[in-house]
Protein backbone atom coordinates (compact mmCIF):
# COMPACT_ATOMS: atom_id res chain seq x y z
CA UNK A 1 0.00 0.00 0.00
CA UNK A 2 1.51 3.36 -0.95
CA UNK A 3 1.48 5.76 1.99
CA UNK A 4 -1.60 7.93 2.40
CA UNK A 5 -0.76 11.59 1.91
CA UNK A 6 -2.08 13.90 4.57
CA UNK A 7 -2.91 17.13 2.79
CA UNK A 8 -1.70 20.13 4.68
CA UNK A 9 0.65 18.13 6.87
CA UNK A 10 4.05 19.73 6.71
CA UNK A 11 5.84 18.23 9.63
CA UNK A 12 8.80 19.63 11.47
CA UNK A 13 11.72 18.46 9.38
CA UNK A 14 14.96 17.12 10.69
CA UNK A 15 16.63 20.32 9.67
CA UNK A 16 18.69 20.42 12.82
CA UNK A 17 19.74 16.77 12.64
CA UNK A 18 22.91 15.83 10.80
CA UNK A 19 22.15 13.39 7.97
CA UNK A 20 22.52 9.74 8.87
CA UNK A 21 21.89 10.25 12.57
CA UNK A 22 18.12 9.71 12.81
CA UNK A 23 16.76 6.21 12.04
CA UNK A 24 13.51 5.79 10.09
CA UNK A 25 10.35 6.72 11.99
CA UNK A 26 12.28 8.56 14.73
CA UNK A 27 12.26 12.25 15.68
CA UNK A 28 14.86 14.22 17.59
CA UNK A 29 14.02 15.36 21.09
CA UNK A 30 15.96 17.55 23.49
CA UNK A 31 14.03 16.14 26.43
CA UNK A 32 14.89 12.88 28.09
CA UNK A 33 11.61 10.95 28.37
CA UNK A 34 11.31 8.05 30.83
CA UNK A 35 9.83 4.66 30.01
CA UNK A 36 9.52 1.96 32.63
CA UNK A 37 6.96 -0.74 33.24
CA UNK A 38 6.76 -0.34 37.00
CA UNK A 39 7.88 1.68 40.01
CA UNK A 40 11.45 2.94 40.10
CA UNK A 41 13.53 0.63 42.34
CA UNK A 42 15.86 2.13 44.93
CA UNK A 43 18.64 -0.26 45.89
CA UNK A 44 21.09 1.13 48.47
CA UNK A 45 24.65 1.10 47.18
CA UNK A 46 25.86 -1.08 50.06
CA UNK A 47 23.47 -3.78 48.85
CA UNK A 48 24.22 -3.30 45.16
CA UNK A 49 26.40 -5.70 43.24
CA UNK A 50 26.99 -6.61 39.64
CA UNK A 51 27.46 -10.20 38.61
CA UNK A 52 28.21 -12.27 35.56
CA UNK A 53 26.53 -15.65 35.74
CA UNK A 54 25.36 -18.52 33.57
CA UNK A 55 27.61 -20.29 31.10
CA UNK A 56 30.89 -19.19 32.63
CA UNK A 57 33.62 -21.25 34.24
CA UNK A 58 33.58 -18.99 37.28
CA UNK A 59 30.86 -16.43 38.01
CA UNK A 60 32.08 -12.92 38.76
CA UNK A 61 30.75 -10.38 41.19
CA UNK A 62 31.65 -6.81 42.02
CA UNK A 63 30.41 -4.69 44.91
CA UNK A 64 29.63 -1.05 44.13
CA UNK A 65 33.06 -0.02 45.45
CA UNK A 66 34.84 -2.69 43.44
CA UNK A 67 32.84 -1.82 40.38
CA UNK A 68 33.75 1.85 40.63
CA UNK A 69 37.44 0.95 40.80
CA UNK A 70 37.27 -0.67 37.36
CA UNK A 71 38.63 1.40 34.49
CA UNK A 72 35.85 3.67 33.20
CA UNK A 73 35.48 5.63 30.02
CA UNK A 74 33.45 8.56 28.71
CA UNK A 75 31.04 7.74 25.91
CA UNK A 76 29.07 10.16 23.72
CA UNK A 77 26.40 8.44 21.62
CA UNK A 78 22.97 8.86 20.07
CA UNK A 79 20.13 6.87 21.65
CA UNK A 80 16.94 5.70 19.99
CA UNK A 81 13.77 4.77 21.88
CA UNK A 82 11.21 2.49 20.24
CA UNK A 83 8.52 5.01 21.22
CA UNK A 84 9.99 7.19 18.44
CA UNK A 85 12.31 9.67 20.11
CA UNK A 86 16.00 9.94 19.34
CA UNK A 87 18.37 11.91 21.51
CA UNK A 88 21.66 12.98 19.98
CA UNK A 89 25.07 13.24 21.65
CA UNK A 90 24.14 11.87 25.06
CA UNK A 91 27.12 11.77 27.42
CA UNK A 92 27.78 8.86 29.75
CA UNK A 93 30.55 7.44 31.89
CA UNK A 94 30.86 3.78 32.70
CA UNK A 95 32.67 0.47 32.38
CA UNK A 96 32.94 -1.25 29.02
CA UNK A 97 31.38 -4.71 28.97
CA UNK A 98 34.66 -5.83 27.38
CA UNK A 99 36.34 -5.02 30.70
CA UNK A 100 33.77 -7.08 32.60
CA UNK A 101 34.07 -10.05 30.25
CA UNK A 102 37.87 -9.94 29.95
CA UNK A 103 39.34 -13.40 30.43
CA UNK A 104 35.97 -15.09 30.83
CA UNK A 105 35.80 -18.32 28.91
CA UNK A 106 32.34 -19.09 27.63
CA UNK A 107 30.55 -21.00 24.92
CA UNK A 108 27.49 -18.75 25.30
CA UNK A 109 26.11 -17.00 22.26
CA UNK A 110 23.52 -14.92 24.10
CA UNK A 111 23.34 -12.63 27.08
CA UNK A 112 20.40 -11.72 29.32
CA UNK A 113 20.65 -8.40 31.17
CA UNK A 114 18.82 -8.60 34.50
CA UNK A 115 17.74 -5.76 36.76
CA UNK A 116 16.24 -4.76 40.06
CA UNK A 117 12.49 -4.92 39.67
CA UNK A 118 12.65 -8.04 37.52
CA UNK A 119 13.29 -6.49 34.12
CA UNK A 120 15.23 -8.55 31.60
CA UNK A 121 16.32 -8.05 28.02
CA UNK A 122 18.18 -10.42 25.72
CA UNK A 123 20.68 -10.02 22.94
CA UNK A 124 23.45 -11.87 21.15
CA UNK A 125 26.68 -11.81 23.16
CA UNK A 126 28.45 -10.32 20.15
CA UNK A 127 26.29 -7.20 20.55
CA UNK A 128 27.84 -6.32 23.90
CA UNK A 129 31.46 -7.00 22.84
CA UNK A 130 34.12 -5.02 20.99
CA UNK A 131 33.27 -1.59 22.33
CA UNK A 132 29.53 -1.79 21.72
CA UNK A 133 28.17 -1.79 25.29
CA UNK A 134 28.81 -0.29 28.72
CA UNK A 135 27.49 -0.37 32.26
CA UNK A 136 27.14 3.36 32.94
CA UNK A 137 26.76 5.25 36.22
CA UNK A 138 27.10 8.90 35.14
CA UNK A 139 24.85 10.83 32.78
CA UNK A 140 25.65 14.32 31.51
CA UNK A 141 28.39 14.87 34.07
CA UNK A 142 26.50 13.71 37.18
CA UNK A 143 25.30 10.53 38.85
CA UNK A 144 22.65 8.72 36.81
CA UNK A 145 19.24 9.60 38.35
CA UNK A 146 17.13 6.65 39.60
CA UNK A 147 14.32 7.27 37.12
CA UNK A 148 16.82 6.93 34.27
CA UNK A 149 18.22 3.70 35.67
CA UNK A 150 20.63 4.72 38.41
CA UNK A 151 22.75 3.74 40.15
CA UNK A 152 23.80 1.91 36.97
CA UNK A 153 22.24 0.92 33.68
CA UNK A 154 23.31 -0.76 30.49
CA UNK A 155 24.13 1.31 27.43
CA UNK A 156 23.86 -0.54 24.12
CA UNK A 157 23.31 2.42 21.82
CA UNK A 158 23.22 0.60 18.48
CA UNK A 159 19.91 -1.06 19.45
CA UNK A 160 16.58 0.45 20.55
CA UNK A 161 16.93 1.70 24.10
CA UNK A 162 14.80 -0.99 25.76
CA UNK A 163 17.84 -3.20 25.03
CA UNK A 164 19.75 -1.05 27.55
CA UNK A 165 18.39 -2.26 30.89
CA UNK A 166 17.92 0.27 33.68
CA UNK A 167 18.90 -0.67 37.25
CA UNK A 168 21.01 -3.46 35.79
CA UNK A 169 22.50 -5.93 38.27
CA UNK A 170 24.19 -8.38 36.01
CA UNK A 171 24.59 -10.34 32.82
CA UNK A 172 23.62 -13.97 32.44
CA UNK A 173 25.43 -15.73 29.60
CA UNK A 174 23.44 -18.45 27.86
CA UNK A 175 23.92 -20.90 24.99
CA UNK A 176 20.27 -20.48 24.06
CA UNK A 177 18.42 -17.23 23.47
CA UNK A 178 15.55 -16.33 25.79
CA UNK A 179 13.22 -13.41 25.01
CA UNK A 180 13.15 -10.82 27.80
CA UNK A 181 10.43 -8.62 29.28
CA UNK A 182 9.42 -6.57 26.25
CA UNK A 183 10.49 -9.26 23.82
CA UNK A 184 7.68 -11.52 25.07
CA UNK A 185 5.29 -8.56 25.08
CA UNK A 186 5.22 -7.77 21.39
CA UNK A 187 8.58 -6.14 20.80
CA UNK A 188 11.21 -7.32 18.35
CA UNK A 189 13.75 -9.86 19.54
CA UNK A 190 16.76 -7.92 18.19
CA UNK A 191 15.69 -4.28 17.88
CA UNK A 192 17.89 -2.64 15.25
CA UNK A 193 16.59 0.95 14.86
CA UNK A 194 18.14 1.31 11.39
CA UNK A 195 16.05 -1.61 10.16
CA UNK A 196 13.08 -0.34 12.20
CA UNK A 197 12.76 -3.62 14.11
CA UNK A 198 10.20 -2.36 16.60
CA UNK A 199 7.69 -5.17 16.94
CA UNK A 200 7.28 -8.88 16.36
CA UNK A 201 7.66 -9.60 12.68
CA UNK A 202 9.37 -6.31 11.74
CA UNK B 1 15.13 -16.31 18.00
CA UNK B 2 12.87 -15.29 15.18
CA UNK B 3 10.64 -18.22 16.17
CA UNK B 4 8.98 -15.98 18.75
CA UNK B 5 7.21 -14.30 15.85
CA UNK B 6 3.83 -15.81 16.44
CA UNK B 7 1.95 -12.91 14.93
CA UNK B 8 2.53 -11.62 11.45
CA UNK B 9 4.15 -8.26 10.88
CA UNK B 10 2.09 -5.34 12.09
CA UNK B 11 1.45 -3.66 8.78
CA UNK B 12 0.34 -0.09 8.19
CA UNK B 13 -3.37 0.09 7.62
CA UNK B 14 -5.65 2.78 6.28
CA UNK B 15 -7.83 4.29 8.98
CA UNK B 16 -10.78 6.50 8.10
CA UNK B 17 -11.88 9.22 10.49
CA UNK B 18 -15.44 8.42 11.51
CA UNK B 19 -16.02 11.04 14.17
CA UNK B 20 -14.25 13.79 16.08
CA UNK B 21 -15.31 14.79 19.55
CA UNK B 22 -14.02 17.67 21.64
CA UNK B 23 -13.26 16.40 25.14
CA UNK B 24 -11.74 19.58 26.56
CA UNK B 25 -10.35 22.74 24.97
CA UNK B 26 -7.05 20.96 24.29
CA UNK B 27 -8.16 17.36 23.92
CA UNK B 28 -9.92 15.66 21.02
CA UNK B 29 -11.10 12.08 20.65
CA UNK B 30 -10.86 10.71 17.14
CA UNK B 31 -12.82 7.60 16.18
CA UNK B 32 -11.40 5.63 13.27
CA UNK B 33 -12.83 2.89 11.14
CA UNK B 34 -10.02 0.40 10.39
CA UNK B 35 -11.30 -2.44 8.17
CA UNK B 36 -8.36 -4.75 8.88
CA UNK B 37 -8.13 -4.07 12.60
CA UNK B 38 -7.15 -7.35 14.32
CA UNK B 39 -8.66 -6.35 17.69
CA UNK B 40 -6.84 -5.20 20.80
CA UNK B 41 -6.64 -5.52 24.56
CA UNK B 42 -7.60 -2.69 26.89
CA UNK B 43 -4.42 -0.76 27.68
CA UNK B 44 -2.58 -1.36 24.41
CA UNK B 45 -1.35 1.38 22.10
CA UNK B 46 -0.75 1.87 18.41
CA UNK B 47 1.43 3.85 16.04
CA UNK B 48 0.15 6.66 13.85
CA UNK B 49 1.96 7.67 10.66
CA UNK B 50 1.44 10.90 8.76
CA UNK B 51 2.95 11.46 5.32
CA UNK B 52 3.48 14.92 3.85
CA UNK B 53 3.02 15.59 0.15
CA UNK B 54 6.78 15.41 -0.43
CA UNK B 55 7.00 12.00 1.23
CA UNK B 56 8.25 13.15 4.65
CA UNK B 57 6.81 10.96 7.38
CA UNK B 58 6.27 11.35 11.11
CA UNK B 59 5.25 8.56 13.50
CA UNK B 60 3.88 8.73 17.03
CA UNK B 61 2.43 6.26 19.54
CA UNK B 62 -0.98 6.73 21.17
CA UNK B 63 -2.88 4.67 23.71
CA UNK B 64 -6.14 3.20 22.52
CA UNK B 65 -8.99 4.71 24.53
CA UNK B 66 -11.81 2.47 23.32
CA UNK B 67 -12.72 -1.01 24.42
CA UNK B 68 -12.39 -3.70 21.75
CA UNK B 69 -15.23 -2.98 19.31
CA UNK B 70 -14.73 -4.67 15.97
CA UNK B 71 -13.09 -2.38 13.45
CA UNK B 72 -13.71 0.83 15.40
CA UNK B 73 -10.96 2.36 17.52
CA UNK B 74 -10.69 5.67 19.35
CA UNK B 75 -7.66 7.75 20.23
CA UNK B 76 -7.72 10.67 22.63
CA UNK B 77 -5.12 13.22 21.61
CA UNK B 78 -3.85 16.26 23.49
CA UNK B 79 -2.89 19.17 21.26
CA UNK B 80 0.71 20.16 21.95
CA UNK B 81 0.95 23.60 20.39
CA UNK B 82 4.54 23.29 19.19
CA UNK B 83 4.14 19.57 18.49
CA UNK B 84 4.52 17.99 15.09
CA UNK B 85 1.70 15.47 14.90
CA UNK B 86 -0.92 16.35 17.53
CA UNK B 87 -1.90 19.76 16.03
CA UNK B 88 -2.66 18.01 12.75
CA UNK B 89 -4.64 15.19 14.37
CA UNK B 90 -6.69 17.52 16.56
CA UNK B 91 -7.01 20.50 14.22
CA UNK B 92 -6.87 19.40 10.59
CA UNK B 93 -8.48 15.96 10.40
CA UNK B 94 -12.08 15.84 9.22
CA UNK B 95 -14.52 12.94 9.03
CA UNK B 96 -13.71 10.87 5.96
CA UNK B 97 -9.99 11.71 6.00
CA UNK B 98 -7.57 8.83 6.04
CA UNK B 99 -4.31 8.30 7.90
CA UNK B 100 -2.23 5.21 8.59
CA UNK B 101 -2.09 3.14 11.77
CA UNK B 102 -0.37 0.00 12.90
CA UNK B 103 -0.99 -2.00 16.01
CA UNK B 104 -2.00 -3.00 18.54
CA UNK B 105 1.25 -2.93 20.48
CA UNK B 106 2.20 -3.88 24.03
CA UNK B 107 1.27 -6.90 26.07
CA UNK B 108 2.04 -5.72 29.60
CA UNK B 109 -0.06 -2.68 30.49
CA UNK B 110 -3.27 -4.57 29.69
CA UNK B 111 -6.32 -5.83 31.53
CA UNK B 112 -8.87 -8.47 30.58
CA UNK B 113 -12.09 -9.10 32.53
CA UNK B 114 -10.85 -12.64 33.25
CA UNK B 115 -7.84 -11.14 35.04
CA UNK B 116 -10.26 -10.04 37.74
CA UNK B 117 -9.48 -7.46 40.39
CA UNK B 118 -9.85 -5.49 42.46
CA UNK B 119 -8.52 -2.74 40.23
CA UNK B 120 -6.89 0.53 41.18
CA UNK B 121 -6.52 2.80 38.15
CA UNK B 122 -4.70 6.10 38.53
CA UNK B 123 -4.52 8.52 35.61
CA UNK B 124 -2.95 11.93 35.25
CA UNK B 125 -4.33 14.17 32.48
CA UNK B 126 -4.59 12.27 29.21
CA UNK B 127 -3.03 9.30 31.00
CA UNK B 128 -6.62 8.36 31.70
CA UNK B 129 -6.99 7.17 28.07
CA UNK B 130 -5.74 3.55 28.38
CA UNK B 131 -7.50 3.28 31.76
CA UNK B 132 -10.71 4.36 30.04
CA UNK B 133 -10.30 1.43 27.66
CA UNK B 134 -10.27 -0.84 30.72
CA UNK B 135 -13.27 0.87 32.34
CA UNK B 136 -15.21 0.69 29.07
CA UNK B 137 -14.31 -2.96 28.59
CA UNK B 138 -15.36 -3.68 32.16
CA UNK B 139 -18.75 -2.12 31.45
CA UNK B 140 -19.17 -3.82 28.07
CA UNK B 141 -18.35 -7.19 29.62
CA UNK B 142 -20.76 -6.62 32.53
CA UNK B 143 -17.87 -7.19 34.88
CA UNK B 144 -18.56 -6.47 38.53
CA UNK B 145 -14.87 -6.24 39.44
CA UNK B 146 -14.32 -3.72 42.25
CA UNK B 147 -12.67 -0.83 40.40
CA UNK B 148 -11.43 2.48 41.76
CA UNK B 149 -10.49 5.08 39.18
CA UNK B 150 -8.61 8.11 40.45
CA UNK B 151 -8.27 10.85 37.85
CA UNK B 152 -6.02 13.85 38.29
CA UNK B 153 -6.88 16.85 36.13
CA UNK B 154 -5.86 20.49 36.25
CA UNK B 155 -9.41 21.79 36.47
CA UNK B 156 -13.04 20.69 36.19
CA UNK B 157 -13.10 21.83 32.58
CA UNK B 158 -10.06 19.73 31.77
CA UNK B 159 -11.43 16.41 33.01
CA UNK B 160 -11.44 14.06 30.05
CA UNK B 161 -14.49 11.72 29.69
CA UNK B 162 -16.19 13.54 32.59
CA UNK B 163 -19.79 12.88 31.57
CA UNK B 164 -19.21 9.31 30.49
CA UNK B 165 -17.43 8.53 33.75
CA UNK B 166 -20.38 9.92 35.64
CA UNK B 167 -22.69 7.60 33.73
CA UNK B 168 -20.46 4.55 34.19
CA UNK B 169 -19.92 5.01 37.93
CA UNK B 170 -21.74 2.54 40.16
CA UNK B 171 -21.97 -1.24 39.86
CA UNK B 172 -18.61 -1.57 41.57
CA UNK B 173 -16.91 1.32 39.75
CA UNK B 174 -15.93 4.28 41.92
CA UNK B 175 -14.64 7.36 40.13
CA UNK B 176 -12.72 9.95 42.15
CA UNK B 177 -11.43 13.23 40.75
CA UNK B 178 -8.72 15.48 42.05
CA UNK B 179 -8.18 18.96 40.63
CA UNK B 180 -4.63 20.26 40.84
CA UNK B 181 -4.75 23.83 39.51
CA UNK B 182 -8.23 25.22 40.08
CA UNK B 183 -11.53 23.97 41.41
CA UNK B 184 -15.02 25.33 40.81
CA UNK B 185 -16.80 27.15 43.67
CA UNK B 186 -18.22 24.71 46.16
CA UNK B 187 -15.94 21.85 45.02
CA UNK B 188 -15.90 19.32 47.81
CA UNK B 189 -13.55 16.82 46.23
CA UNK B 190 -9.77 16.56 46.30
CA UNK B 191 -7.91 19.64 45.16
CA UNK B 192 -4.26 18.63 45.25
CA UNK B 193 -1.75 16.35 43.59
CA UNK B 194 -2.22 12.63 44.17
CA UNK B 195 -0.46 11.60 47.38
CA UNK B 196 -0.25 8.60 49.69
CA UNK B 197 -3.11 9.76 51.88
CA UNK B 198 -5.40 10.13 48.87
CA UNK B 199 -4.39 6.74 47.47
CA UNK B 200 -5.05 5.11 50.85
CA UNK B 201 -8.51 6.69 51.00
CA UNK B 202 -9.43 5.72 47.44
CA UNK B 203 -8.17 2.14 48.02
CA UNK B 204 -8.25 -0.80 47.68
CA UNK B 205 -5.44 -1.22 50.16
CA UNK B 206 -2.45 -3.53 49.75
CA UNK B 207 -4.16 -6.27 51.79
CA UNK B 208 -6.73 -6.64 49.01
CA UNK B 209 -3.91 -7.12 46.51
CA UNK B 210 -5.35 -4.94 43.76
CA UNK B 211 -3.99 -4.86 40.25
CA UNK B 212 -2.70 -1.33 39.90
CA UNK B 213 -2.34 0.62 36.65
CA UNK B 214 -0.81 4.10 36.65
CA UNK B 215 -0.55 6.25 33.53
CA UNK B 216 0.40 9.87 33.06
CA UNK B 217 3.31 12.25 32.70
CA UNK B 218 6.61 10.98 34.11
CA UNK B 219 6.68 13.04 37.34
CA UNK B 220 3.07 12.03 38.06
CA UNK B 221 3.78 8.33 37.56
CA UNK B 222 7.00 8.49 39.57
CA UNK B 223 5.21 10.14 42.49
CA UNK B 224 2.17 7.85 42.43
CA UNK B 225 4.18 4.64 42.05
CA UNK B 226 6.50 5.71 44.86
CA UNK B 227 3.56 6.47 47.14
CA UNK B 228 1.91 3.13 46.34
CA UNK B 229 5.09 1.21 47.18
CA UNK B 230 5.32 3.24 50.38
CA UNK B 231 1.76 2.18 51.28
CA UNK B 232 2.81 -1.44 50.96
CA UNK B 233 1.64 -2.37 47.47
CA UNK B 234 3.87 -4.95 45.80
CA UNK B 235 6.02 -3.30 43.12
CA UNK B 236 5.24 -6.20 40.76
CA UNK B 237 1.51 -5.46 41.07
CA UNK B 238 1.99 -1.88 39.86
CA UNK B 239 2.03 -1.46 36.11
CA UNK B 240 3.02 1.94 34.81
CA UNK B 241 2.95 3.84 31.55
CA UNK B 242 4.83 7.13 31.43
CA UNK B 243 4.72 9.74 28.71
CA UNK B 244 6.11 13.08 27.67
CA UNK B 245 7.43 15.60 27.40
CA UNK B 246 8.31 14.37 23.96
CA UNK B 247 7.32 17.23 21.70
CA UNK B 248 4.68 15.08 20.08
Amino acid sequence: MPPIISRGFGGRRRGDAPPGRVPPGQYVTRDYPVLSAGPTPHTPLDRWDFSITGEVAEPRRWTWEEFRELPAEDVTVDIHCVTKWTKLDTMWRGVSVDTLLAGIGTTAGYVIQFSDGGYTTNLPLADVRDGKAWVVFDYDGGPLPPQHGGPARMLVPHLYFWKSAKWVRGLRLQTVDEPGFWEVNGYHNYGDPWREQRYWGD
Amino acid sequence: MEGTTVLGRLTWQAATVARLATETPRVTTIAFEVPGWPGHQAGQHLDVRLTAEDGYQAERSYSIASAPDGTRIELTVVRIDDGEVSPYLTGDLRPGDQIELRGPVGGYFVWEPDDGGPLLLVGGGSGVAPLMAMVRLRAAADSAVDTRLLVSSRSWEEIIYRDELERLAGDGLTVVHTLTASAPPGWAGYARRVDAEMLAQVGPGPAERPRVYVCGPTPFVEAVAEALVGLGHQPQAIKTERFGPTGS
